[in-house]
């Protein structure tokens, strides 16, 4: 079922939804951009209808309410180890079809990989339902398309399309349907999300990619250009890499608690093992190790690709670092060794 | 959910501590359940975090953790003795599958703490009736750093152990080199059928894999177990992974046909 709804209709469906869910949404921030009078969308939870930000793409992914930065898992007090408590309401996430795609890979991840599901991640994954937010164009950076995730039609509990100050919704989820039927001034009228078809920047991705590469001395660029900050990681909808962090209360050090926060493969000591043993210390091989992983390991093991093309680590390099067109210097190396 | 989450740890008490060296203790941990040779337990200290720590020995209530000290967990872990307990979560990992190397030749090749994953595997092989085709070359960076020393003099007797060390004080008895010097002298039957396994510091695998690989040893043919950093243990945190694989899920204990293409 479709409905048009007017700004004031939508800010009803919100305040009746937030009842019953949370809601994490795209927010516009003003001036909280890396430079003066930049602003940044981030994700938080709303609390009114005019906080969510439906026009501009976020920097960072919907992936925070599930993979928060960073997460209390167990408490500590003396011998007693104790599961951190969490909020049981229901969540919604507002995402474009990049983010939900990206939601796939999480699951991949934490629920699928390996026989143990992971109960953190389950808890947080059990509670939501996503939002799709329509894309009317591309973005900079965008290459959903050629990744194949600038569709997400299934799975989603309604739209939004915010068109001429109308936002425009789709619902899938029948439990919905009582809340826009109870909108004030909610019209139905059939609705389809709308999808980007072409993004200015495309990528192609070899079907294989040989050994050589990992060695070609096109990672070296990295090795001096990428200042190995992690951004492109914690922005990523993809990224769900994390360490475990011991925390102790100076006030009583017989009570703490661990948690996990989020890692970066390009930051130093993801790889330190005891006694000084480290891997892959260069940026370039770090970058090649990274890359590889959206493009091709990922792909290697569940069949499909990993990398989403929402193009928010490109967004966010401050070394102007271009995933996409890294992705397309590898398909042109392997080429080249193809053909030689 | 509470039975069920694999993060929760549980508490083992600490029966026995071992001194091999300075900085290597090995502490035997009160545990029951089914445990291979090369898998590992994730050993958390609250306060100081988990690390990953692989099984030394197995008995019927017990398993041995050789810790050295060297990171911040492991310091803490050397603070705790006998009576006290430590948190573990595991077994993880796949371990080492003893029955391959019963009907045949072996090769264990291992260097320093890298003897710990494969003590069970070498105890195994010197229980077997004829070990007098079993080979194991044992490196240490110096005679004080040696580990498992009654289980050195108890292999000795049993099968051909060659003991070396990197570096000695003069007067030192014992062999002194790298293990790889020792591999060519094995007086192996038939190279290309046997069996060996390789573990030990990346260097030094590399390197012990080429003077297999000259010595005839297929790649089928060769094992070896890696060490990463893992924060899970349960193919979530992503930190061990190499190509397309997790070391903790799929290994750490590998074939060399399928390591062989690891890259970091």
């Amino acid at each position: 079922m479709g409905y048009v709804l007017n700004k004031e209709s939508f800010s009803d469906l919100v305040s009746a939804l937030l009842k019953d869910y949370r809601i994490f949404a795209p927010v516009l921030k003003k001036g909280a951009g890396r430079f003066t009078d930049v602003d940044c969308v981030i994700y938080d939870e709303v609390k009114d209808a005019s906080e969510i930000e439906l026009e501009k793409k976020s920097d960072y992914a919907s992936k925070e309410f599930l993979t928060p930065l960073s997460e209390t898992l167990l408490y500590f007090t003396e011998e007693e180890v104790k599961e951190a408590d969490l909020c049981e309401k229901k969540v919604l996430i507002f995402g474009r079809s990049c983010d939900l795609n990206g939601l796939k890979r999480l699951d991949q991840i934490y629920l699928d990989n390996g026989l143990a599901k992971d109960p953190f991640y389950k808890r947080r994954r059990d509670l939501i339902k996503p939002v799709l937010i329509g894309c009317g164009h591309s973005y900079d950076n965008c290459f959903c398309v050629s990744m194949d995730s600038n569709r997400f039609e299934e799975g989603y509990a309604f739209s939004v399309d915010l068109i001429d100050g109308e936002i425009h919704s789709n619902v899938l989820d029948k439990e919905f349907d009582s809340f826009f039927k109870a909108a004030a001034g909610a019209k139905e009228l059939d609705v389809t999300p709308r999808f980007v078809t072409e993004n200015e920047v495309k990528v192609e991705i070899p079907d294989e990619i040989p050994g050589r590469i990992i060695t070609d001395d096109l990672w070296d660029e990295y090795t001096t250009r990428c200042i190995n900050c992690g951004r492109c990681n914690f922005v990523c909808p993809t990224c769900t890499c994390y360490t475990m962090q011991d925390v102790f209360y100076s006030d009583n050090g017989r009570v703490g608690e661990r948690r996990r926060v989020s890692a970066s493969c390009m930051v130093d000591g993801y790889t330190d093992v005891a006694g000084g043993g480290q891997y892959r210390r260069k940026n370039g091989e770090r970058m090649r190790f990274k890359v590889l992983h959206k493009i091709s390991d990922f792909k290697k093991r569940f069949g499909y690709q990993m990398c989403v093309g929402c193009g928010r680590c490109d967004d966010i390099c401050p070394e102007y670092i271009s995933f996409s067109n890294i992705i397309n210097k590898v398909n042109d190396a392997v080429k080249k060794e193809v053909n030689s | 959910m509470n039975t069920l989450n694999p993060y929760l740890p549980f508490s083992s008490k600490i029966l026995e501590v071992i001194k091999h060296t300075e900085k290597e203790y090995t502490f035997r941990m009160e545990f029951k359940g089914e445990v291979k040779p090369g898998q590992f337990f994730e050993v958390s200290i609250p306060k100081y975090g988990e690390a990953p720590i692989s099984v030394s020995g197995i008995g019927e209530n017990f398993v041995d953790l050789t810790i050295r000290r060297v990171g911040r967990v492991t310091n803490e872990v050397f603070e705790r003795y006998e009576g006290q307990s430590l948190l573990l979560r595991g077994p993880y990992g796949n371990g080492f599958d003893v029955d391959l190397y019963r009907d045949c030749e072996v090769v264990v090749v291992a260097g320093g703490t890298g003897v710990s994953p494969v003590r069970g595997v070498i105890q195994a092989l010197s229980d077997m009736p004829d070990a007098s085709d079993k080979y194991v070359v044992a490196g240490f960076r110096s005679p004080e750093d040696m580990l498992f020393r009654d289980d050195l003099k108890a292999w000795d007797s049993k099968l051909n152990l060659t003991l070396t060390v990197d570096g000695a004080p003069e007067g030192y008895q014992g062999n002194i080199g790298l293990v790889t010097k020792y591999i060519e002298g094995l007086p192996l039957k038939e190279p290309s059928k046997a069996r060996a396994v390789v573990v030990g510091p990346p260097p030094m695998m590399k390197f012990t894999i080429i003077e297999l690989k000259k010595k005839g040893f297929t790649d089928a043919n060769i094992t070896v177990s890696h060490e990463r950093k893992m924060c899970c243990g349960l193919g979530k945190c992503g930190h061990c992974r190499v190509n397309d694989h997790y070391i903790c899920l799929d290994g750490p204990v590998f074939s060399y046909e399928v390591a062989k293409d690891f890259v970091d």
